[in-house]
């Protein structure tokens, strides 16, 4: 018969935190991202922002491609009109920018919510092409519903703020990032391993099957366009809060691409490995510009050729995760994982 | 048939037609399934089985007829409406969750038993990891153990040989908490031992959970050994039904057989 202790090892084994090595690890992670901001410098706290925004959006399109399987090329779109949203509630409602961050996300869910609508009908490639067209629309609304976004100008957004006291600085607004990144990657953690994340994989793996198991797909579609385009919304408005700017220069159809880089470099179906990608990606660029740094001290004049190597990188990085490493760097992360497992903890 | 067998009756199949294109899969096929029993549905390839059951799961769509399960016309259900009604089913080439581990295939398949939305399975405090936790044990309890798959709960399914998918789909289809299982085949492809097992469990899962049961399989030592009832599909059409014994004997079945070669009389048993 079953004893208690079985009870206890479920208990255990259900638990987000399994070993003591990723406890371990992830509490020193954590003291080093309180400590951070004490010792960096302006220029590296604008780039740990900017990875919070992208581990955000890059977690929302994970839910919708690496988990439920639905390729979106129109993400960037999505952080667009959350960004919108809430420059605009923010500069023309009044509403405060606690207050803004998550309307955005419900406004820019609606909209994933609607774009996901051809979903049941069209899969693969289709699918692709109906969120690639999202893109297009969107972008186009915001250039042209002047009245609303300013056009090309754009709008301006003040500062978040308690008070008197103003998020003004990358190291204050840096607290807000950290926050909404932890509850970001927890929410969608705990998603994957409850009833809504194993129908969407469900759905990702064998949808007829799904079916069989009465998950309904139309519903956990939907579903999951808009918690991913909640994310981006969210992701989007903290951008640009962060930018105190938004303009349609923001959302072109790279920013797309190079969150489908991000998911496919760090891990398909994966939240851990959309943090990974998030931070990789968002590295890349910046060593380039400090190669290009060198090399202009080096061979002035050549440094111009290094900038534009960023989309060449990116295709390659794609192209090579996807032959070499198709499950990201989250499987190498694993592997390494696997080696240590017991070191220090050996017992 | 008595008022007592009718009232019986689990699941009505009247006159079903299903054509593709030119093609007549079924034509008129009619059967009626008792509460608890198990219901054996034989053929040569190609006779219709399988159509038949996608026509219970609402894949297909019969061009005409009815189907009744408890009273409810299942041709009004969605396909992801059946399983709530109590209608499980297995698949001939094993329709899994190839890139998720054993465990959470089998927990996909008490989707419909959980009440976790979007926030509370967001948030997983509370009523949601009381609902996981119970979840695994049961899970733990009523079926790895069953189905003795203990050793392969942490493993990615499309890494495990065919015979342990086909078990894996079982309990799956076990999880359902289902009134009837359909299962297409299940000991297609397994060895003699593997062939025992699958037939222990098909028992066990009828005798003591009560579960009524209709498979299709080409092992006819199987059907003829475990069957209540026994229903003959050829070409579309059934061709006889009854005891295990007097369809043995049954002229017309012996001339569907003899057709082909795999499948000799004396595989028949007869
Ligand atoms: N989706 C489909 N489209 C076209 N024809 C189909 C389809 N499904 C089944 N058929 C045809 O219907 C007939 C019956 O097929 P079915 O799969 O039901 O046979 P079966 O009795 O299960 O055979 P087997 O023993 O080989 O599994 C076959 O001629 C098959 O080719
Ligand atoms: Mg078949």
């Amino acid at each position: 018969m079953r004893s208690g202790d079985f009870k206890e090892d479920y208990i255990k084994d259900e638990a987000i935190f399994q070993s003591v090595f990723v406890k371990f690890w992830l509490g020193l992670f954590f003291v080093f991202l309180v400590l951070f901001p004490f010792a960096a410098n302006i220029h590296m706290l604008y780039i740990a922002n900017l990875i919070g925004f992208a581990v955000i959006g890059a977690v929302g399109l994970n839910l919708l491609t690496g988990f439920t399987g639905q390729i979106s090329l129109g993400h960037a779109a999505f952080l667009g009109v959350g960004a919108y949203a809430s420059a605009i509630l923010i500069t023309r409602c009044g509403f405060s920018f606690w207050l803004s961050v998550p309307l955005a996300g419900l406004v820019s869910a609606l909209a994933g919510f609607l774009i996901g609508l051809p979903s049941l009908r069209v899969k693969g490639l289709y699918l692709c092409i109906a969120t690639l067209a999202s893109q297009f629309i969107f972008g186009f609304i915001f250039v042209h519903w002047e009245s609303m976004t300013n056009g090309i100008t754009g709008i301006h957004i003040p500062p978040p703020s308690i008070g008197d006291f103003k998020f003004d600085t990358e190291r204050k607004f840096y607290w807000i990032t950290l926050v909404s990144v932890i509850l970001a990657v927890g929410y969608a953690r705990n998603l994957v391993r409850s009833k809504m994340g194993r129908a969407f994989m469900a759905i990702r793996d064998r949808d007829l099957a799904a079916e069989i198991m009465g998950i309904n797909l139309f519903r956990y579609k939907l579903s999951s366009f808009a918690i991913s385009s909640f994310y981006a919304g969210v992701a989007g408005a903290l951008w640009v809060s962060f930018l105190k700017v938004v303009t349609p220069e923001h959302f072109p159809f790279l920013l797309s691409i190079e969150y489908l880089a991000m998911i496919i470099v760090g891990g398909l179906g994966s939240v851990l490995g959309s943090i990974f990608g998030a931070i990789f990606m968002t590295l890349v660029p910046e060593t380039l510009s400090v190669l290009s740094d060198i090399v202009k001290e080096m061979a002035p004049g050549w440094e111009n050729l290094i900038i534009p190597f960023k989309e060449v990188v990116f295709g390659f990085l794609i192209v090579g995760f996807l032959v070499f490493e198709p499950h990201g760097l989250v499987e190498i992360w694993n592997r390494i994982k696997k080696f240590f497992i017991l070191w220090p903890f050996s017992y | 048939m008595s008022d007592s067998a009718k009232e019986d009756i689990q699941l009505l199949i009247e006159d079903i037609h299903l054509d593709f294109g030119g093609l007549k899969a079924l034509n008129g096929v009619s059967a009626s399934v008792r509460k608890g029993e198990i219901f054996s549905i034989i053929g040569p390839n190609g006779a219709g089985k399988t159509s038949l059951l996608n026509c219970i799961n609402r894949f297909y769509t019969p061009s005409k007829g009815k189907i009744l399960f408890e009273g409810h016309d299942l041709l009004k259900y969605k396909p992801h409406k059946i399983s709530t009604l109590g209608i499980a089913r297995t698949f001939q080439n094993v329709e899994l969750f190839k890139y998720m581990t054993v465990l959470d295939n089998i927990k996909l398949g008490r989707h419909i038993h959980l009440k976790s939305g979007f926030l509370s399975g967001g948030i997983y405090y509370g009523k949601t990891r009381r609902e996981e936790i119970e979840l695994r044990e049961e899970i733990e309890e009523k079926i790895i153990d069953f189905l003795e798959i203990e050793h392969i709960r942490k493993s990615i399914v499309h890494t495990l040989p065919f015979g342990m998918q086909k078990r894996v789909e079982l309990g799956r289809a076990l999880a359902m908490k289902p009134k009837i299982l359909l299962l297409d085949e299940p000991a297609a492809g397994m060895n003699l031992e593997e062939t025992e097992d699958i037939v222990r469990f098909i028992l066990d899962i009828n005798e003591e959970w009560g579960v009524t049961i209709i498979l299709i399989e080409h092992d006819m030592g199987v059907v003829m050994d475990i069957s209540d009832r026994v229903c003959v599909l050829d070409f579309g059409e059934k061709i006889a039904e009854g005891k295990p014994d007097q369809v043995r004997r049954d002229e017309h079945v012996i001339k569907a057989y003899l057709g082909q070669a795999d499948l000799t009389l004396s595989r028949l048993g007869a």
